[in-house]
């Protein structure tokens, strides 16, 4: 074991593996090529299309101890992970790793093939049941949670070849180029899979909504696609998409919205050109529509929105308050509208979103991003992965990637979560370091980091309720007194890789 | 101490039955709050708010706005156990629903004056919110307003008042202008500010911003609110616009002017300044300074003279 430069004990080998411990947000860099992938050749005539799953993958020359990966653009209502798994598990696979773009609750499916050790490891963030059982030490599933950079970066270097990438394709042709803009599964953007279809050894459009050739528009094309396979269906519509996504009502979480809109107006970064990215989430909402309505009353026009995108952020690129709109993924059916005929609506890969090892990826370019957090701690960093029990329950998405491109990270958290305060003096895990992020906002006050003092002066000047963030966690600790530290076994069940690929933390096990 | 002049732009209900809200009443800019004790709060739960509400304010002791406790009415069994859980936890002061005559008014001031006494406050630290809410108590206001000298506003409860007049309460608010202006005429002629009645629909802000506007016109002061989501739109329509902010100052200097000559009236641009001008100004500047508008310090000496 290391110790890391937040202080944290990580693994320098696990399962089998060298890393590095976590040491700053933006020098690593190894000095390596970017990975490729065998050379194919396809003659006219040739078909791609495979009758089944099984065909698919007897065809991918898929082996025990490979590593397969989905795409998580269906979200909770995806199947194709479930299926994949199933047929792996009647085909007597064994030791296959998981390298998804994400694993979500419906995917506890595949918890009975975990335990027979047809998969048996995970390099995904998971959300949900398994990272549960994993943190009690009820499932044996070792677990490396990465950021959408990290991911993408991972793919890009290698350092996780991925065997065979099964591509959900909501719309398809027989040559392999698909969409997600159309058909029953329609999810909108698959940014997420981009980089998969680039780097997999084999890549498998599962689609169930084969069309007439040329599919169009053209998201992955048919030069990358090695087989197609039509099944009934790729997921539950009501599940993919959300069908609407709203403002909160709630009259804390809209002060927290206020606060945050108005420490953006603060810092300066207000203005043309402006630059904004905000989670689905109701308080995040509403932070897109207080600043949405100060661009409009100081008649700003913004560059570009970015991340996940909902129907709210549609609205102020339709009205004019963005010219471009950069997508990985889409989260209600007005972003799936809109990306399928809006041309400024642009779908872009994980890579281009957030790797930090490229040539410059999109959140480098932005403004401001509000994040959300389980848990902050007086040094300012966030956790998003555990939740107060210590469970690993949720994924990293592009948390600690927009934290470090934008001039601005902005944590909107409410000040007390079920009866547990917020601010701590250390989170469980980190997720992203505190030195990257610059403010935390919370109904009771807004915390800046140091290296801000102009922001702080400003602050105090517009009468904002400015707090050392000490001072905040002592006030809502008086609220709900200090809770007793959780405790943990040594064994490690989980990673948390910053986006640069060095260790930031680790999830143990907990004691019951 | 009963301070008449403390800017009462929004007075937020709080049901004191509901902890998770209670929590809540720092975090919220309106200028005082009302912990309700009576009719947000079941009869079956009026023992847990009022012993959630002293609770509250026991622990709350550096208050950042006004806190008011709204009793059940004088002529119900459970005003004096109100009175007596929440009293020592020392709120500014009680809003007195169905103030409907003076005599009410003075059975709760000789109330608070005994509880003063054995809590050793000072007496008159307990101010007095009486709510005007039905015909009665409207044609009464005049003399309600000078029942004590613990009144601070008066307010208007409309809810009750509309119910009193067996009529409905409607989104333009017609029906209620005549008590508006008897309730306003009322508190100014006593010299005390007029806190308006709830607007109930917290989701129509558009309705809220045009009722708020016709109180302001009309002479009131503030309002009561169901929703802390209603705050900012309050406050906006109270806000003063730059030019009045500008004019204030232009009074203020020309005020200080004028008594460093040793008088209490000039002229600014060839329009009398006196006294009204003078706390009107001041008035603009204290609300402009609640808002973080602008930095001032105003001096009493300049605003009433030297005795």
């Amino acid at each position: 074991m290391a110790r890391n430069s937040l202080g944290r004990e990580v693994p320098e080998t696990w399962q089998g593996k060298r890393y590095d411990p976590y040491q700053d947000p933006f020098t690593r860099m190894p000095t390596m090529d970017r990975a490729t992938r065998p050379l194919v050749r396809r003659n006219p005539g040739e078909s791609k299309i495979l009758p089944s799953l099984r065909a698919a993958i007897e065809k991918s020359g898929l082996q025990d101890g490979m590593t397969i990966a989905t795409h998580h653009h269906l979200r909770n209502g995806d199947l194709l992970l479930n299926l994949i798994v199933k047929e792996l598990d009647a085909m007597g696979f064994r030791n296959i790793c998981i390298a998804s773009s994400s694993v979500h609750p419906v995917h506890a499916e595949i918890i009975p093939s975990i335990r027979k050790g047809v998969v048996t490891r995970c390099e995904t963030g998971v959300n949900g049941l398994i990272g549960e059982l994993a943190t009690k030490g009820e499932l044996d599933f070792p677990i490396v949670v990465r950021s959408h950079g990290g991911r993408a970066r991972m793919l890009v270097t290698d350092e996780v070849p991925v065997d065979v990438a099964f591509i959900a394709a909501p719309c398809c042709d027989e040559t392999g180029n698909l969409n997600g803009v159309s058909g029953p599964s329609a999810c909108g953007s698959l940014g997420y899979a981009f980089t998969d279809a680039r780097y997999a050894r084999k890549v498998i459009a599962v689609t169930d909504n084969l069309v007439a050739y040329p599919a169009s528009p053209v998201s992955i094309s048919q030069s990358d696609v090695d087989y197609v396979v039509v099944i009934d269906s790729l997921g539950d519509p009501k599940k993919i998409v959300s069908t609407t996504t709203r403002v909160t009502r709630d009259p804390a979480g809209l002060l927290i919205a206020h606060y945050a809109a108005e420490v953006i107006e603060a810092s300066g970064l207000l203005k043309d050109g402006f630059s904004f990215q905000t989670g689905a989430g109701g308080t995040s909402l509403a932070v897109a529509d207080a600043i949405k309505r100060k661009m409009l009353e100081q008649k700003i026009r913004g560059s570009f929105g970015c991340g996940g995108i909902t129907g709210y952020f549609v609205d102020m690129l339709e009205e004019g308050y963005f010219r471009t709109l950069f997508d990985v993924q889409c989260f209600d059916l007005r972003a799936v509208e809109s990306i399928a005929k809006n041309l400024t609506h642009r779908e872009i890969s994980a890579d281009l979103y957030a790797n930090p090892f490229n040539r410059g990826s999109v959140v480098n370019m932005l403004d401001a991003v509000i994040l959300g957090a389980t848990e902050v701690d007086v040094n300012f960093n966030v956790n998003v992965n555990t939740e107060s029990n210590g469970y690993l329950l949720h994924n990293t998405g592009g948390h600690s990637d927009t934290a470090a491109g934008a001039k601005l990270a902005v944590v909107v958290a409410p000040s007390i979560r079920g009866r547990l305060p917020i601010v701590r003096d250390e989170v469980t895990t980190i997720t992203t370091p505190g030195e990257t992020i610059d403010v935390v906002v919370t109904e009771r006050g807004i915390a800046v980091s140091d290296k801000h003092e102009g922001l702080r002066k400003e602050l105090l000047r517009r009468r904002l309720p400015l707090k050392d963030i000490r001072q905040l966690q002592a006030e809502i600790n008086a609220l709900t007194g200090k809770p007793r530290p959780l405790e943990f076994e040594d064994k490690v069940i989980a990673l948390i890789e910053y986006r640069d690929g060095s260790i930031i933390d680790v999830v143990r096990q907990v004691k019951e | 101490m009963v301070t008449r002049q403390r800017l009462r732009r929004t007075l937020l209900y709080v049901p004191g039955n509901m902890p998770g809200m209670l929590q809540n009443i720092p975090v919220f800019n309106a200028d005082g709050v009302m912990i309700d004790l009576e009719d947000a709060v079941p009869l079956s739960e009026k023992d847990a708010a009022r012993t959630l509400a002293r609770n509250f304010l026991v622990a709350f002791p550096d208050r950042s706005k006004e806190i008011f406790v709204r009793i059940n009415g004088l002529d119900t069994k459970y005003a004096l156990d109100d009175l007596r859980q929440v009293l020592p936890g020392r709120p500014d002061g009680i809003r007195l629903p169905k103030a409907d005559d003076p005599e009410v008014v003075e059975r709760l001031d000789t109330l608070l004056t005994e509880y003063e006494e054995r809590l050793g406050l000072e007496i008159g630290h307990f101010s007095i919110l009486p709510s005007i809410e039905s015909a009665v108590g409207v044609l009464n206001c005049v003399k309600t307003a000078q029942a004590s000298r613990r009144i601070v506003a008066l307010a208007f409860g409309a809810e009750d008042y509309t119910a009193s007049l067996e009529i409905q309460r409607t989104r333009s608010g017609e029906e209620l202008l005549g008590a508006r202006m008897q309730i306003v005429w009322a508190a100014k002629a006593a010299g005390l500010q007029a806190i308006d009645s709830v607007f109930a629909d917290a989701n129509d802000t558009d309705g809220l911003r045009a009722d708020t506007e016709l109180v302001k016109r009309l002479g009131f002061t503030g309002k009561s609110l169901v929703n802390p989501r209603q705050i900012e739109v309050v406050h906006d329509v109270f806000r003063p616009k730059q030019e009045e902010i500008d004019h204030a100052l232009e009074v203020m200097e020309a005020i200080k002017k004028a008594r460093e000559m040793g008088t209490g009236v000039i002229s600014l641009r060839g329009k009398m300044v006196d006294a009204p001008v003078v706390k009107r100004a001041a008035r603009t500047i204290r609300t402009a300074v609640a808002f973080g508008l602008i930095d001032y310090e105003l001096s009493n000496e300049v605003i009433y003279g030297q005795e």
